[in-house]
Formats: structure tokens, C-alpha cells, sequence
């Protein structure tokens, strides 16, 4: 954060990773997101913020096509990811989902062993040629996430026998093992204590160097401390968009206000 | 503003702002007995002034250690952040401003009333006028949460230090007419400077209660008029 000024500056020089114009999100004959507009930048943290039922996680899915999964839901506006709308009908989900990899709330490692949970997305994906290539995937992938200290001398052992946060670590390794562009993480800490999620935060800031990061989080110090901007939701509406510290420190719009100092009624 | 959820929250708030205000009435309080114990030459009134800083200064630290607490166990965040911020900084404005207070009190008492110090002590008593009037107004200001009110302090401030510039020249005049009046016009050099600094409080006072109202700065365009540094 201290840095803000000169990744603000870097920022504004460079074109969107991700643009959403008009995005409307239905289940049923309910309207979950209303007129989204957004631009996220590349290689930066953008948080979202907002009650629950605000249409957060609603409108993060959107971004890899998750709510294709849910038969009710209707998407309507666009989304482009390096200009490309990700709606198109040419557009394969699956591959729109390496590009974009998704962490989520509650740790969900396969029941595998640490070594396949890294190796299996590259393996479907083709991404090696042969097993010395994999080996390098999963070792990189693991060092990349900060875990490979911890678990290089048991990569066959299960990943479901590691500690919370470990096994949020190694989800997070399993999305870079498919080189995304993107990663969104849907309240990434919500299961875990202080000391892992500090972790998990420590290991979001290095990969920002590399990746494009949406994070959906409950906490308000976590945006705080992780992101570079941060997106206010309510009601289905984005409310207000803009660097973290003015949406902290000095937010425009009342709602927002209201919420960040726990006034909401 | 409507109320947090949690409504310890606002007590606390509400607290916290009623003793810096009572900080603030404290200051002026001092502020004013000292420049009144220098110009009537009332011994009794500078006592009573010094001693009555201590209690400033536990206020002070009641403050202080409240904010502390307030952000260890609320993580404040916009609004509030600002207040709390605002807070500290002019509590510590105020504690400042009752040690000049309590100088002017000390140097009335040091004052040798032998040679007709009263008349020099005048010009004092009138640029304490204004800087006391600065004092309130920003403390009102602070009360109302009114950026109006704390951008015309900022405003002002230039008129005490203009002033502060004729007395400077003034007693400089005296010291050479008569060196006798030398140590009398040096202790009422410092208490001009102290009230000087005092108006300078008020302008820092009000620039943190614009900033905790709107979330900006106030632009920095008032010209200095405290030119003693120049004067040869």
C-alpha cells in the first residue's frame, strides 16, 4: 500500500485486463446484478466489497463463466477479458477457465495426492510434454503459491490431510498450474485463522506481479490490505469504484460510506 | 450521520469528542487567565493558571489513550477514521497550546512590574484578542463540524501574525530607547511568540477539522505575514 502513488501512475498507463459493460445477472425472474459497468486493471488486486446478498460473488462468477453451471441463471451485457468477450459463442468454457482460475471460500483440494492435485489441470489441458515437464509444473506451481518449503518431501502424500490453510495454498497452486491470467478468489480466507490467512495475503500480493486478481471478501481490512482498488456492491448495483485508499479513507457515495463504518442498518 | 450498528461505537465517538471539546474550553480558559494575570499583573490568576495545566495535560492523556483503544478495537474506517484522526492531532493542538498558555503565566509572574510594564503589555493583550477569537471560533467549528467555519480560522491566521510582526518591531523600538526595559520587553517578546503560536494551533486545528469533515486538505494559500524572521 505504501507504494500506492506509482502503481496508481502504472496503472493509468495501461489498458484494462477485464471490462464489463452493462452486466445484468437474472436467476429466474430475479435480478441479482443491475447495469455493471467495471474495468479491472491487469496485474493488480481489485476487491469487492459489500453485505451479503449484494451480488459480489454473484458477479465475480460471471468473470469465468461459472453461473453457466446454474440452469436459472441468464447473463446479459458484456464481458471482455483483453478485449475479447468471454460470452461469445466460440468461446470454450473450459478453456475460459484456465485462463481464469478460480479459489474459493472453503478449501476443496481433490482427493488426491498433493503432487496430482497440481499436476491434474495440466494434465487435461496438455500442458506438459512429459513427466520431467509435469514435475517442473508442480514444483513451480508450488513454489510460486509459498508451499513448496512444506510439503516437497510428501508430495505423495493427500492434500486433503494438509492444515486449512496449507490446502488454501494448494488450491491456489492448483489454479497457477494451468498459467491463468486471471485469478478470483471468493472470500480465499473466510475458513481460516489469522496466521494462515496473513499467509494467504502475503502469497495474493506476490502474485500480483504476474496475475490479475479479483478477490471477494467480507472482511473490509482485508481489502484494505490487499487490494489496489476496491469496488463497493449493494443491492445488485456497483455503488463505487476506485482506489483503495479513497474508498477507505474518503469514499463519495453515502452507501458506501455507511457500510465501511459498520452503519448499514 | 445515522448510527452505527453496534452503538458502543457511538458512545465512544461521542465521548471522544466531548473531551476534546472540554480540552478545548480547558486551553482557552488558560489561555485567556494567563494574558489577564500578565496585563492586570495578578500574581494569584498566573498560580492558578500554571497549576491548572495539569489537568489539561491528564485530559490530554484520557484522550489519547481513548483513540488508541478506539482504533486497536474498531479499525475505524472512512468517516470515522477521519474523526479519530482528527481527533488526535487536535488534542494534541490543545495540549500544546495550554504549555504556551502556561509560559505566559510563568513570565507574567517573572515580569518586573517596576517600570510600568502595563502599558508595554497592551499591544499583548490586543493580539491575545484575536488569537483567543481564533481559538474559539475553531473549537465551534470542531463542535459543528463546520469546514466553513475552520477555512475562515485559516483565513485569519495571517492578521495575528501581521500583528505579531508591528509588536516584534515595537519592543525592539523600546529595548533601544531604554535598556532597562530589556529583560520586561524580552519576557513579553516570548509571550507574543507563545500567543503567535497559539493562533498557529488554531489554524493546524482547523485545517484537520476540514479535512475530518470533507476528506480534503485545505489549500495552503494564506500568505504568511510573520515576518519577524526578516526584520534587521
Amino acid at each position: 500500500m505504501n507504494e500506492m502513488p506509482n502503481i496508481e501512475q502504472a496503472i493509468k498507463m495501461t489498458d484494462s485486463k477485464i471490462s464489463a459493460n452493462k452486466v445484468q445477472v437474472y436467476y429466474g425472474d430475479n435480478q441479482a446484478i443491475k447495469d455493471v459497468d467495471i474495468e479491472i486493471q491487469p496485474r493488480s488486486v481489485t476487491a469487492f466489497i459489500g453485505p451479503s446478498g449484494c451480488g459480489k460473488s454473484t458477479f465475480l462468477r460471471t468473470i469465468n463463466r461459472m453461473n453457466d453451471t446454474i440452469d436459472i441463471c441468464r447473463v446479459e451485457g458484456s464481458i471482455k477479458i483483453d478485449g475479447e468477450d468471454i460470452y461469445d459463442p466460440k468461446v470454450d468454457p473450459v478453456q475460459l477457465r484456465a485462463k481464469v482460475g478460480m479459489v474459493f471460500q472453503k478449501p476443496n483440494p481433490f482427493p488426491k495426492s498433493i503432487y496430482d492435485n497440481i499436476a491434474y489441470g495440466p494434465r487435461i489441458h496438455g500442458l506438459a510434454k512429459n513427466k520431467s515437464e509435469l514435475d517442473d509444473i508442480v514444483s513451480s506451481s508450488l513454489q510460486k503459491a509459498g508451499l513448496w518449503e512444506e510439503v516437497k518431501n510428501r508430495l505423495d502424500e493427500p492434500g486433503t490431510g494438509m492444515s486449512g490453510g496449507q490446502q488454501q495454498r494448494l488450491c491456489i497452486a492448483r489454479a497457477i498450474a494451468v498459467s491463468p491470467e486471471v485469478i478470483l478468489m471468493d472470500e480465499p480466507c473466510s475458513a481460516l485463522d489469522p496466521i494462515a490467512t496473513a499467509k494467504v495475503e502475503e502469497l495474493i500480493d506476490e502474485l500480483r506481479e504476474n496475475y490479475t486478481i479479483v478477490i471477494v471478501t467480507h472482511s473490509m481490512q482485508q481489502a484494505a490490505r490487499v487490494s489496489q482498488r476496491t469496488a463497493f456492491f449493494h443491492l445488485g448495483i456497483l455503488v463505487e469504484e476506485g482506489p483503495t485508499q479513497d474508498i477507505f479513507t474518503n469514499p463519495k457515495d453515502k452507501r458506501t460510506q455507511d457500510y465501511i463504518t459498520g452503519r448499514f442498518g | 450521520m445515522s448510527e452505527h450498528t453496534v452503538s458502543a461505537y457511538d458512545e465512544e465517538l461521542t465521548e471522544m469528542a466531548g473531551k476534546v471539546a472540554e480540552m478545548g474550553g480547558l486551553a482557552e480558559k488558560a489561555f485567556a487567565d494567563a494574558v489577564s494575570a500578565l496585563v492586570s499583573r495578578d500574581l494569584e490568576l498566573a498560580k492558578t493558571t500554571i497549576a491548572q495545566d495539569e489537568r489539561l495535560d491528564t485530559l490530554h492523556q484520557e484522550v489519547e489513550a481513548k483513540l488508541i483503544e478506539m482504533i486497536a478495537r474498531r479499525q475505524p474506517m472512512g468517516q470515522d477514521l477521519r474523526e479519530i484522526t482528527a481527533a488526535t492531532r487536535i488534542a494534541n493542538d490543545l495540549e500544546r497550546v495550554g504549555d504556551l498558555a502556561k509560559n505566559v503565566a510563568k513570565r507574567a509572574i517573572a515580569i518586573d512590574n517596576s517600570l510600568g510594564s502595563k502599558k508595554l503589555a497592551i499591544g499583548v493583550e490586543h493580539m491575545t484578542e484575536l488569537a483567543l477569537n481564533q481559538l474559539k471560533q475553531v473549537l465551534d467549528a470542531y463542535t459543528r463540524k463546520d469546514p466553513e467555519a475552520a477555512k475562515r480560522v485559516q483565513e485569519a491566521d495571517a492578521e495575528v501574525d501581521a500583528i505579531y510582526t508591528s509588536l516584534f518591531r515595537e519592543l525592539l523600538t523600546y529595548m533601544m530607547e531604554d535598556p532597562r526595559v530589556i529583560t520586561q520587553c524580552v519576557h513579553l517578546l516570548f509571550c507574543a511568540k507563545n500567543i503567535e503560536r497559539i493562533g498557529d494551533h488554531a489554524t493546524n486545528i482547523a485545517e484537520n477539522v476540514f479535512y475530518m469533515v470533507t476528506g480534503d486538505r485545505l489549500p495552503e494559500e494564506r500568505t504568511k505575514l510573520d515576518e519577524t524572521t526578516s526584520v534587521s
